[in-house]
């Protein structure tokens, strides 16, 4: 079956350091309203599917995600699903759902309320329970083990590093999304002491709070809906062993895979949004995906600006859209990470249509 | 290798500690705050008019944001019950004991609470109760402010209104 799935809504809070008192109900709300309203209907009973992405570890309260339905108007029940995820792996249920005709529509969300915990030791808790978990290895440190293989293969220089923080600061200026934002030089940045060495703190993306939601649905039901659409031409994803040893941790293989299986090498991409945490990271997907010269990398600053996990793989494709919409670019890549190191990775190709 | 020696490993020890600095969310901050001063509140839902308590921020049934703030009654009718018979460990009250579902007067929605004060055999669906606070100094954010309900001296609430009272209760 052949089924056009296309991207007809997308919106995202700003990134914020700290949301107050906010929970995750009053975190999605005005997310969904956006979308909502940008489609012309009133609530999830309008769509046949919704599905969301999220971790209660984050925020340290059980059961966030059951509330968050609370969000949606479930009265009558409505179709729900959730991944312990990044909502880019809800959209990609989302569109299994739409694919297997099951569903003509459907509302993805993710939200993230990362400042009440330590994230990066939260983050510590999703490795391997039995021998890397209770070493309580957070999610920084492992980057920084990452990072130092690069430098000292030489894969990568520390101004290579910094050259991706500037581009993100810079390009974050026209984001009023971003959290991190402005006019840095590469030796402004080296200036900088280590924080988990070799790793700066700029090398790190920002905790951030916020949510991000989106609306797909078949074309049947774009043109009904008489909305500007972006057709979501391909998605895929691969997944790397648990065991940061048996990984080459310079590459990201399954990055390579999935853009394989895409057919993204050397094809014609304007622009490219990539959720790397670190700095490095973005070299090393940049690499995987031999990506052309012309396309543009992060134009929104990418996660470095501004990090809502759970969220930000669904932004990312969110951002490409915003930009494809705009006219800004006719095809587009969005890529989506979850676990260490660039574990596990998501593709999606978005072209005008 | 001589598998008979070997020491079957059948558990590990891996606690965790993570350590939040939590929030209760806009709404139920707003609710607590009102607890602490001794008044119960419910939002409304600004489509169904439905009056929730304790609120959440949302109406879950409409999905729309809960903004307007209403103060509840200390009278409540009992909308559902059970009598726990054990002891329910880390509970220091001694069964045998009520939970009920009770409608403030006012919301149109229930919260569990405790009954006491009461013949546990004559509790009933619709029988009208009121809140018994704890003395002022100890008021907290917390639920427990209000120690239990007991029953009141008011003609039971039909079936049908239950949920539906204003909050002046049964007086019009």
């Amino acid at each position: 079956m052949n089924i056009d799935i296309c991207i007809v809504a997308f919106s995202q809070s700003a990134c914020v350091a700290q949301a107050g008192a906010a929970n995750e109900v009053e975190l999605i709300m005005p997310q969904l309203e956006a979308v909502y309203s940008q489609v012309g209907i009133s609530n999830a009973q309008d769509v046949d599917f919704v599905c969301s992405g999220s971790c209660d570890y984050l925020q340290g309260a059980a059961f966030a995600f059951v509330a968050g339905v609370d969000a949606l108007g479930a009265v009558p029940p409505i179709q729900e699903s959730h991944v312990e995820m990044d909502a880019a792996w809800a959209l990609y249920e989302a569109v299994l759902k739409i694919r297997m005709g099951h569903a003509e529509s459907a509302l993805v969300y993710g939200f993230s309320k990362s400042s009440p915990g330590e994230l990066p030791v939260v983050l510590s808790q999703q490795l391997d329970p039995y021998y890397l978990a209770p070493q309580w290895i957070d999610s920084i440190s492992l980057a920084a083990l990452q990072a130092r293989l690069m430098l000292d293969k030489g894969i990568i220089k520390a101004s290579d590093m910094a050259a991706v923080v500037a581009a993100s600061r810079r390009c974050a200026m026209d984001n009023d999304k971003a959290q991190l934002a402005g006019q840095f030089s590469i030796s402004d940045l080296l200036e900088e002491p280590e924080y988990v060495s070799p790793l700066r703190k700029a090398d790190c993306s920002p905790i951030s709070d916020g949510a991000s939601a989106m609306i797909i649905c078949t074309r049947s039901k774009a043109e009904e809906w008489q909305v500007p659409f972006v057709r979501l031409s391909g998605i895929d994803h691969r997944i790397e062993t648990h065991n940061l040893g048996m990984r080459d941790l310079t590459t990201s293989h399954s990055t390579r895979l999935v853009a394989e299986a895409l057919s993204i090498h050397n094809s014609s991409l304007d622009i490219a949004e990539l959720y790397a945490p670190f700095s490095h990271q973005q070299i090393i997907l940049e690499q995987a995906l031999e990506l052309q010269a012309e396309t543009e990398i992060n134009p929104s600053g990418g996660v470095l600006a501004g990090n809502l996990m759970m969220a930000s793989g669904l932004s990312r494709v969110g951002e490409v859209f915003n930009r494809i919409v705009a006219g800004e670019a006719i095809r587009g890549l969005a890529h989506a990470t979850s676990g260490p190191c660039l574990q596990h990775n998501l593709l999606a190709i978005l072209e005008s249509s | 290798m001589d598998n008979k020696n070997k020491e079957v490993i059948d558990a590990i020890e891996a606690p965790i500690y993570l350590k939040y600095n939590f929030t209760a969310g806009l709404a139920p901050a707003r609710f607590l705050s009102q607890l602490k001063q001794g008044v119960l509140t419910g939002q409304r839902c600004p489509k169904c008019d439905n009056v929730y308590v304790p609120p959440r921020g949302s109406c879950p049934a409409c999905g729309v944001a809960t903004e307007e703030e209403v103060v509840l009654g200390d009278k409540a009718t009992v909308q559902s019950f059970t009598i726990v018979s054990i002891p329910i460990p880390g509970n220091p009250i001694q069964p045998p004991y009520i939970v009920a579902n009770l409608v403030p007067d006012g919301a149109n929605i229930s919260f569990i609470h405790l009954m006491s004060e009461c013949v546990n055999e004559e509790v009933r669906i619709g029988q009208r109760v009121t809140a018994i606070w704890k003395p002022k100094e100890e008021w907290d954010f917390a639920m427990d402010n209000i120690r239990y309900f007991k029953p009141l001296d008011e003609p039971d609430v039909p079936a049908e209104l239950i949920g539906h009272l204003s909050v002046n209760g049964t007086e019009n």
